[in-house]
């Protein structure tokens, strides 16, 4: 299989996506996207974390499926992406990400992404990393919902090592909600942006 | 003058708090850049932005 990225991507980039480590904080719509691309891939190392388990209401945008109902997204994920990409190590942590605990859970990813969906905890990561991991990269997101424009979701670099995905205004609370499609465009953005930052293209 | 998101703003001699506010920010939701480093939370109080500031806000949307 790595002979099959190879081929597709080249060694020299494979070699850089396969010694990456990358944590996805958050399992829902964009994690769980997000995870499924980088597996594809061939990051090396995952580190996906989330403390929630899979609902019925999830379907509609995240990749579980109905027998997965009620396990834990970090062991339902990682059930799933042993399937798509054998070849990518998983570090799996069932918790919530606090500031207590970031520095811990996060030490060894060279990327950080930001996949939540509350307002307040995408800010509460997002403040955490830049103060307190600035060798870091970061990729958040924020807006994503409703049926807008596919073209409205852009990657903007806000600062060294911190980009931001999304329409940067479309929140949950207001009109339908969210559709797979917009959010997995967000989630593409982000995992779009982990790549061209391992292989050294990062400006946007 | 303080450039604010690409915005030339008169808000020089404010504190990040005191212009979050009055911009309708809310702190909880949002990260300050200012001259290309993060602002820490608890500094917003006392971080009093100058004239030639050049401030990056994220504002976090619900979503995900």
């Amino acid at each position: 299989m790595l002979k099959a990225l190879e081929e597709r991507h080249g060694r020299e980039l494979q070699r850089k996506f396969t010694s990456a480590v990358v944590a996805v904080c958050g399992l829902g719509g964009l994690g769980s996207n997000i995870a499924a691309s980088l597996a594809r891939a061939g990051i090396g190392r995952l580190i996906l974390i989330d403390f929630d388990r899979v609902e019925l209401s999830n379907l509609h945008r995240q990749q579980y499926k109905v027998s997965q109902i009620g396990r834990y997204k970090t062991e339902a994920m990682a059930e799933n992406l042993k399937e798509i990409a054998p070849y990518t190590e998983l570090g799996i942590h069932t918790a919530r990400i606090t500031e207590s605990n970031a520095a811990e859970l996060l030490k060894n990813a060279d990327i950080i992404c930001e996949a939540f969906d509350n307002a307040e905890c995408k800010a509460m990561l997002v403040n955490l990393v830049l103060e307190t991991m600035p060798e870091k990269y970061l990729v958040a997101a924020s807006g994503m919902a409703g049926l807008g424009s596919a073209n409205d979701i852009k990657t903007r670099r806000v600062a060294k090592r911190f980009y931001l995905c999304g329409d940067e205004v479309s929140s949950v609370g207001d009109g339908i909600g969210l559709v797979s499609p917009r959010v997995m465009l967000c989630a593409a953005h982000q995992a779009q942006m982990v790549l061209r930052i391992l292989a050294g293209e990062p400006e946007e | 003058m303080v450039r604010v998101n690409g915005q030339n703003l008169e808000i020089a001699g404010k504190t990040v708090a005191e212009f979050l506010a009055d911009a309708g920010y809310d702190p909880k939701r949002v990260a300050v850049e200012r001259g290309g480093g993060i602002v820490p939370k608890t500094q917003y109080g006392e971080t009093v932005l100058t004239d030639g500031d050049c401030v990056e806000v994220v504002s976090f949307v619900g979503g995900g």
